[in-house]
């Protein structure tokens, strides 16, 4: 059994005029059944308000289910006794990385989850040592968040998250706030917990160029999973993704353009290094 | 403009003060207070510069920066100057129109300034040294007594400790949003103290809305890392005292002591 299932998992938010009587309800969350093993990079895809931070905030019995039921790690997360359990099994990385840093210091920032989990303290500066040098922060350990760049900042945060000895880690738009660099930046840490250290990867994103490493991409939709599979999967499907609103990557649009033109080029290349190779061979043989 | 405000902000660098045990400087920072209300006079006045002196050289952070956390304040030097000043009775000295300065006033208003001064002063030594997780380790710590009056001790030093650490970042976004509306034909600057007043309304409300929205996410970034309140909590940093720690006590104690002595003594105030 999977390290993170749902089953016909929906949430309703109640909508609330200004008076605060309930007027009508969202239904942000509409039947999404998952599984997701351990060890899986798993994208999820989506435009505004198709419901993937509600959904994220589930995993993590930040909200909790209007219907349906969520596993993690064997554990219902419903179940108060599990709260806990499951916070520390499957850690969250928010948007803003200024809105969740806690500490001062970059070190007591990383240490703030083994404290609350009553980590002995010669293990919590064990743990936050190798957790700063698993996303290369450990040099910036005395210095204040403030003076940190986003990417930085946000990588921090991974730190802080990797300190509880989560099996899982679920980042909400981890980058939506950074620029190019710091993107990379912080994808290059997320994609090295996976492969190094083995831990299951929940990305939500915006960015098409972000999910090209994942095992599977989810496409979420009015609260649904409206399409999923291997990011070539997914690509190929082009009408369908702009029915979605979501952006198509370049390269498999110069796929298109290309075939048209009666050049044959597989429609599902992800990278500009693999299309630039690919062309190069189509064209020069 | 705002980030000048430096009190409450911590100064990295490494120097025997910023290594004290937090429960010390706060002790000594109580103390020092307490001692300048109790030897107000020149003597006292001497030693008690001097000791702040010794003290910021210690902290190796520029004499300079600290001077600047004393800008916003000067509003309230300012005013109390000018009450002791021209509200004092006693011996005339100077007569301005209604206003009389008197030798009592100008005694009294020095002495509140200097007083004031190294208040403020001694004050920023501590926060400036000190960061707020250890200032609040520090005060949880001592206070800790108060638990048993269930005084949430540990939740009201979390939340002194988060007010911390947002200020800077609160200064920035008003810095921001100022700027956006000064953009817009916003005028901070001119007009009486009512128009003044009036023109900060649409800066406070996007202000505390932004405020409001961070301290939800904040509040929910703890939850997802488990934190439960104060009971089960281990510390990565635990108070224990060191040499040093020990060292500066008698230190404490010593001044005490001369203060003291010089007081019954040779009737030095
Ligand atoms: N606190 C709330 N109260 C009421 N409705 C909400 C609330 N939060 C979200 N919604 C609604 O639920 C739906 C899903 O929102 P959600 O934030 O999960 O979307 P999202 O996919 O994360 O969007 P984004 O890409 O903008 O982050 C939206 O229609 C939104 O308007
Ligand atoms: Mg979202």
């Amino acid at each position: 059994m999977g390290i993170i299932r749902t089953d016909k998992l929906a949430y309703e938010y109640i909508r609330r005029d200004e008076e605060g009587n309930p007027e009508g309800i969202t239904r942000a969350i509409d039947g999404v059944s998952i599984d997701i093993v351990p060890g899986e990079f798993v994208a999820i895809l989506g435009h505004n308000g198709s419901g993937k931070s509600t959904f994220a905030k589930h995993i993590n019995s930040i909200l909790h289910a209007t219907e349906g039921t969520v596993w993690v790690d064997g554990k219902d997360v419903a179940d108060p006794d599990n709260v806990w359990d499951v916070r520390q099994t499957a850690g969250m990385v928010f948007q803003n990385p200024d809105n969740q840093i806690i500490g001062q210091i970059v070190e007591e920032d990383v240490g703030f989850g083994p404290e609350n989990m009553g980590v002995p303290t010669k293990e919590i500066w064990e743990r936050v040592e190798e957790s700063l040098k698993a996303v290369h922060m450990y040099k910036y350990k005395d210095k204040s968040p403030n003076k940190l760049s986003g990417g930085q900042k946000q990588r921090v945060s991974i730190a802080g998250v990797l300190a509880m000895h989560p099996k899982c880690i679920i980042l909400d738009e981890p980058t939506a706030m950074l620029d190019p660099g710091g993107r990379k930046e912080v994808i290059r840490a997320v994609r090295a917990l996976n492969q190094v250290e083995n831990i299951t990867v929940l990305l939500i994103t915006h960015y098409m160029d972000e999910v090209i490493y994942a095992d599977r991409v989810l496409v979420m939709d009015k609260g649904r999973i409206a399409l999923q599979g291997t990011p070539k999967e997914v690509f190929s499907q082009v009408e369908r993704l702009k029915e979605l609103r979501l952006d198509v990557p370049q390269e498999i649009l110069l796929a298109r353009s290309l075939n048209e033109m009666g050049i044959s080029i597989p429609e599902n290349i992800l990278g500009v290094k693999e299309m630039a190779q690919c062309i190069a061979q189509e064209y020069f043989g | 403009m705002l980030r000048d405000i430096t009190i409450g902000q911590y100064y990295q660098e490494d120097s025997v003060i910023h290594r004290l045990d937090p429960r010390v400087k706060l002790a000594g920072t109580v103390l020092y207070i307490v001692l300048l209300f109790a030897f107000e006079g020149i003597f006292g006045y001497i030693m008690a510069a001097l000791a702040l002196f010794i003290v910021v050289k210690l902290t190796r952070i520029p004499f300079k920066y600290m001077i600047r956390g004393l800008k916003p304040v000067v509003m309230i030097l300012m005013i109390t100057v000018f009450f002791n000043l021209f509200l004092t009775p006693g011996q005339v000295l100077v007569v301005l129109w209604k206003l009389t300065i008197t030798k009592e006033g100008i005694i009294i208003a020095g002495k509140m300034a200097i007083r004031l001064c190294l208040l403020i002063i001694s004050a920023s030594v501590m926060t400036l040294t000190t960061t707020p997780n250890q200032l609040t380790d520090g005060l949880e710590k001592s206070m800790g007594f108060l638990n048993k009056a269930k005084v949430p001790v540990h939740e009201i030093s979390m939340m002194m400790s988060i007010a911390l650490r947002f200020i800077p970042i609160l200064l920035e976004e008003t810095d921001k949003i100022m700027k956006a509306q000064i953009a817009r034909g916003a005028d901070f600057e001119t007009g009486g103290l009512i128009k003044r007043a009036k023109a900060l309304v649409p800066l406070l409300v996007p202000l505390f809305i932004a405020a409001f929205r961070r301290a939800n996410d904040l509040a929910m970034a703890m939850e997802a890392r488990c934190y439960r309140g104060g009971d089960g909590r281990t510390k990565m940093k635990p108070l224990i005292y060191k040499k040093e720690d020990r060292i500066a006590y008698a230190i404490m104690m010593g001044y005490i002591l001369i203060l003291l002595i010089a007081r019954v003594v040779c009737g030095l105030r």
